[in-house]
């Protein structure tokens, strides 16, 4: 996880396609800027940083479920929860799942969980969009193949 | 039972927090009842769950966009609602 690049996450450990469903694992820096800011002489996670795990590990599978032909941007969250403060260091684990993948957008839900308790949860909508550019797609190619995912399995 | 027409102003009421006995067949969902691109994903998201069906949205606004549809075909409530109506037929073919 590199905060600072918005890397949030590690290592996709499991995607199941017919259930719509992934799960991925991250671990929170010891030494970030953020937590030079978020708080002082009280590192903590940001709910915000939390919100874009779970975007991302989410979105990961909305990409995976469309060959990787188009971008989902992240349009909507709702009732977001931050149910367990996270610190540096804390190991967490996200599960994504898709509930709807609608006509150019789709709705999600995440979870994360450290030590296997729920710290957050949240609806996620993204609305699927063609990449800016081809070396957008390239790039999100590369960072999905770092962190485990499949690559040439699931694009078309 | 209620209509589709009943089911879609109940979504969009619900979703959007607009008074009910505003919504009217003849309402345009963007012109007359202002729900902006964002808003209507929701709408489309309950519509495809209520009805079991994908509204077509993309090739909606490829349409309009390349000026074979007006919005009104597609965004006057009665003229969404024969469209929903039309799909779930297509749909238990």
């Amino acid at each position: 996880m590199q905060l600072e690049y918005f890397q949030m996450i590690d290592r996709v450990v499991e995607i199941d396609v017919d259930a719509r469903r992934i799960r991925a694992v991250c671990t929170v820096p010891q030494q970030s800027t953020i937590f030079e800011g978020h708080f002082p002489s009280y590192p903590l996670m940001p709910g915000v940083l939390l919100i874009e795990c779970m975007a991302q590990t989410a979105g990961w599978l909305v990409s995976v479920l469309g060959g990787f032909v188009a971008m989902p941007f992240l349009v909507g969250v709702k009732d977001a929860k931050f149910r367990s403060p996270v610190f540096p260091g804390n190991a967490l684990e996200f599960e994504g799942h898709v509930q709807h993948e609608g006509s150019g957008y789709a709705v999600g839900q995440c979870t994360g969980r450290h030590d296997g308790k729920v710290v957050c949860e949240a609806h996620v909508t993204y609305r699927i969009m063609p990449f800016p550019t081809p070396q957008f797609r390239q790039v999100l190619l590369e960072r999905a193949e770092q962190i485990g995912i499949a690559v040439k399995e699931f694009a078309k | 039972m209620s209509s589709t027409f009943d089911k879609v102003a109940d979504i969009i009421a619900e979703t959007c927090d607009i008074p009910r006995e505003s919504i009217k067949p003849e309402s345009h969902a963007i012109n007359d009842l202002e729900i902006d691109s964002l808003d209507f994903l929701d709408i489309a998201f309950a519509i495809d769950k209520t009805f079991g069906i994908k509204l077509p949205l993309e090739q909606w606004t490829q349409e309009v966009n390349d000026g074979k549809a007006t919005t009104d075909q597609y965004f006057v409530l009665k003229n969404l609602s024969e469209q929903i109506d039309r799909l779930v037929t297509a749909k238990g073919a």
